[in-house]
């Protein structure tokens, strides 16, 4: 079937295959490979979008039932030339490694400070409980967020 | 000459010690990175993997057809297909690129299927109708032991074994099978060259080792084949083994065009090998004053159904059965089992995980017996340079700091007492399951010996290049990056020896440069980098020499205050060297398990506080606290990045992460039932970094990303006993065994 929805601010329209999910359309149709998919069960999430202002796994969403939705993934949060104040502080803090879990942290930390100016450093902790690094052990990666919550520029 | 008065620009940044920014970040950050699972090719099929459903069958017949006759469908290979040798394997070629006449593990390819697009291939895999004649599945180690179906035996007796000590521990340890769950799963792409050769791109962490293997089963010249090295979503041993690369070229070549394959994550569970379950039995006597006087190990590992490592983990596993402590007289003996259970091989830690559950118990028990601190204990009988390793006489001539290690662990500040104002402090997290009044705080310690580099008289180099160009330096390798950071690594290297500031690292394929070896064993800052420096430093005097310089900065070659030859002009004169890096040479073992075995050493501790709720018996682990003899550490935010890290995967094998096997089959090959931390079960982490000079590694640089993962499981395992009061020999440490045991 043919889905018509906005990503990162762009009207597309698309062809589905039932029962493709969210994931398969955006990697596979729209070419936009920046979610990654490593468990297809919502576990890691590694293909977390925003969907309609909710943070979700895009690999539990049926592409058909994001007609009509407007979804913002990985390569929607970063500017044109540059990086988003979440992605500077976690290149600089060293929570990039082998960097298959980052875009889906990129989008996970974006949606909280869009939420929550400054959050805790058990707000952050909370709001990445669904998002797995193999590499890095969370460290890098919350002393950078932490980092984003202690000054105003996001 | 061109000439030119001024100042030289002085040290670049981003030299050795500093910590910049790694190149790949902002694509990574930008999801921009490609990774193998985003490749693609004009006219590309995607392929599917038909797998064993039992653990052990005989194959009684195959019936493609239904397959081929789904429209989209272009090709069904089976064992009678594979052109070349028949098996593989990283040390033995015992696995069959495709099951012949008898499956042996649970999910073992059987065909290969490809088709136009990923549903349609994973349909007609489905579609296979494979006959199986069901056979009794092996699965119990001892009884392969019995039955003599071992990959390696090996006996350590090293001094009089007629000596005893009048204190006296024993205890019988076991660990489970665990999984490197690396979050890209395996994938790849192969492109024919239309000359009967062909081209990969696939998940690696050696991609010399994937290119032979690739040669020899599709019967081609090792010149028809080139193994790209490519984005890769972590590794940690999981990327050693061949899995689909044979798969692919053979599919490839027999279809003529591009094939891609995506292993799903319950796929990646059995296409790769995982870390051997094992069985220890220890016993350790010292005298009166609690120096170690005879240690006695018996070390069973199960290899599962092929090779793999198996031989190397179990000699890994036996070399330090006693870890960091001298002791007199050693006896070990070693089995790796073959079985029907799926084949394990090589995981972060390599052999030296396992044991070190087991003897930093052991350690813990003699401390008690001997009513003794057990830091105390551990530091009358460390282990240092100048002493020879307890089991293979093997003298240490690195700096070794166990005593440094224990010191700054004693040193380390212990936390507060938990508050429980938020639910990520209780045991029991948001289920809110935890009562504050049961809960019990623990502390425990545990120290860990590892080797670096490949040992038992293995050849083992790195092959690098430095090349100018007029955009700076190039390093040219086929070392793999699979996150640690050696492409940072590299270019400080370069920074630093040459005194330039732009360096690009390019990896390259197998037929531009020899092999760099794998990434694993910690060894390629050492290895990859003892090249890239050895390259550098060669690079610049030659330069030097040619235009009698003094210096060479991004300007060019100066000699006092004048610019002798800007760097354009130098740039255009084809400058590269290339440098075979070879470490120390190790032997392999005589009939005592004695040899210099190993190329270096490196030695860890952790310091782990746990709270427990003895009532549920689950687990928080509040801290893991760690001192690590590093050598010198080129990048230290890398460094703690391993670190923090491998201790979180020490931590997962403490508490949670284990492959649950019934009869060869795995129960649990999903991310929803085999359990890997999350943010909220990481522990605050506090790392002292402990220099010496000494290594042959470059600066002096030892490798790092195995040690965290040794001994922060037993350090878990420890203060979880310290908690809880129970004995708790098995790893990972389920809630039943504290609460109901």
């Amino acid at each position: 079937m043919i889905v018509e929805l906005t990503v990162n601010g762009v009207p597309v329209t698309a062809r589905v295959t039932n029962p493709g999910s969210l994931l398969d359309l955006l990697r596979d149709e729209l070419g936009l490979p920046g979610s990654k998919n490593a468990c297809e069960q919502g576990e890691c999430g590694s293909c977390s979008v925003i969907l309609d202002g909710e943070l979700v796994c895009s690999c539990l969403v049926m592409a058909a039932d994001a007609a009509g939705s407007s979804v913002t993934t990985v390569e929607g949060v970063s500017p044109d030339d540059g990086l988003h104040p979440v992605q500077e502080a976690m290149h600089h803090a060293g929570a990039v490694q082998c960097g298959f879990c980052t875009p889906g942290i990129v989008v996970a930390a974006v949606d909280l400070f869009a939420r929550n100016a400054h959050p805790s450093s058990n707000e952050i902790k909370d709001a990445l409980a669904g998002n797995i690094c193999r590499c890095t052990g969370y460290g890098a990666i919350i002393r950078a967020l932490e980092g984003v919550g202690a000054t105003d520029e996001h | 000459m061109s000439t030119r008065t001024g100042r030289r620009v002085g040290v670049p940044r981003g030299v050795i010690r500093d910590s910049p920014l790694r190149p790949d970040g902002v694509p990574k950050l930008r999801g921009e990175f490609e990774y193998a699972q985003d490749l693609r090719a004009e006219g590309m099929l995607w392929a599917a993997t038909v797998r064993s459903p039992h653990a052990r069958a005989r194959v009684v017949s195959i019936d493609l057809g239904p397959a081929l006759a789904i429209g989209g469908v272009h090709a069904c290979l089976t064992a009678a297909d594979v052109p070349g040798r028949a098996t593989f394997g990283l040390e033995h070629a015992d696995q069959p690129v495709l099951a012949g006449d008898e499956v042996k593990f649970w999910g073992e390819p059987v065909a290969v299927v490809a088709a136009e697009d990923d549903d349609t291939a994973r349909r007609a895999a489905a579609a296979v109708e494979v006959r199986y004649e069901e056979l009794d599945a092996r699965t119990d180690p001892e009884e392969a032991d019995d039955r003599d179906e071992v990959f390696r035996r090996l006996s350590i007796r090293r001094g009089d074994q007629g000596l005893h000590g009048s204190v006296v521990v024993e205890g019988e340890y076991e660990v489970g099978m665990q999984d490197q769950a690396p979050l890209g799963t395996e994938a790849g792409l192969a492109i024919p060259d239309g000359q009967g050769g062909v081209d990969l791109y696939a998940t690696s962490q050696y991609v010399h080792v994937d290119q032979e293997q690739v040669v020899a089963s599709l019967g081609l010249r090792p010149d028809q084949v080139r193994a790209h090295p490519t984005g890769i979503g972590g590794a940690f041993g999981a990327r050693e083994d061949v899995n689909l690369h044979i798969h692919l070229c053979m599919l490839a070549l027999h279809t003529g065009r591009p094939v891609k394959m995506v292993y799903h994550r319950s796929e990646s569970f059995t296409g790769h090998v995982h870390r051997h379950p094992a069985w220890l039995r220890y016993r350790h006597e010292s005298d009166e004053d609690g120096r170690l006087v005879r240690v006695e190990a018996r070390v069973m590992i199960d290899g599962g159904a092929y090779a793999s490592t198996t031989s190397a983990v179990l000699a890994n596993a036996c070399y330090f059965a006693v870890g960091p402590y001298r002791s007199d007289s050693v006896a070990v003996d070693g089995v790796g089992a073959r079985t029907n259970n799926p084949p394990c091989g090589a995981m972060r830690g390599f052999g030296a995980v396992q044991v070190c559950f087991a003897y930093e118990a052991q350690m813990d028990r003699l401390a008690a017996a001997l009513e003794m601190d057990p830091l105390d204990l551990r530091e009358l009988n460390a282990l240092g340079t100048g002493d020879p390793m307890p089991t293979t006489g093997q003298v240490i001539e690195t700096p070794l700091p166990t005593i440094e290690v224990i010191r700054s662990l004693q040193a380390m500040p212990l936390p507060e007492p938990a508050t429980m104002a938020h639910h990520s402090e209780l045991p029991g997290g948001s289920g809110l399951t935890t009562e504050p009044h049961h809960v019990r705080r623990g502390v425990g310690y545990a120290l860990g010996l590892k080797n670096l580099g490949f040992s038992e008289g293995s050849d083992d180099y790195a092959q690098a290049r430095v090349r100018l160009t007029p955009d700076g330096a190039v390093v040219e390798t086929a070392a793999i990056e699979v996150g640690q950071g050696l492409v940072t690594v590299l270019a400080q290297i370069v920074r630093s020896a040459l005194g330039i500031s732009r360096v690009d690292v390019n990896h390259v394929d197998t037929s531009k440069i020899d092999s760099a070896g794998s990434t694993s064993a910690s060894r390629q800052t050492q290895l990859s980098g003892g090249a890239t420096l050895e390259a550098s430093v060669k690079l610049r005097q030659r330069v030097l020499d040619r235009h009698e310089g003094e210096e060479l900065d991004d300007d060019g070659v100066w000699k006092g205050d004048e610019l002798v030859v800007s760097w354009s002009v130098l740039a255009e004169e084809d400058w590269e060297e290339t440098v075979t890096f070879r470490h120390p040479p190790t032997t392999g073992p005589d009939e005592n398990g004695q040899g210099v075995i190993h190329a270096d050493f490196a030695v860890a501790g952790h310091r782990a506080v746990v709270d427990v709720d003895t009532e549920l018996g689950l687990v928080k682990v509040v801290r893991v606290d760690t001192a690590q003899d590093v050598g010198l550490a080129l990048n230290p935010q890398s460094v703690r990045g391993q670190i923090e890290g491998g201790i979180l995967q020490g931590v997962g094998l403490a508490v949670m992460e284990e492959l649950v096997m019934k009869d060869g089959v795995i129960l649990n090959p999903t991310f929803t039932d085999y359990l890997l931390p999350t943010i909220l079960d990481a522990p605050d982490v506090e790392a002292l970094l402990i220099e010496r000079e000494g290594s042959w590694g470059p600066f002096g640089a030892k490798g790092v990303g195995e040690p965290p993962t040794i001994s922060s499981t037993a350090a878990v395992a420890a203060a979880i006993r310290a908690a809880s009061g129970k004995e708790l020999n098995r790893v990972p440490i389920r809630p039943q065994d504290i609460a109901l045991e």
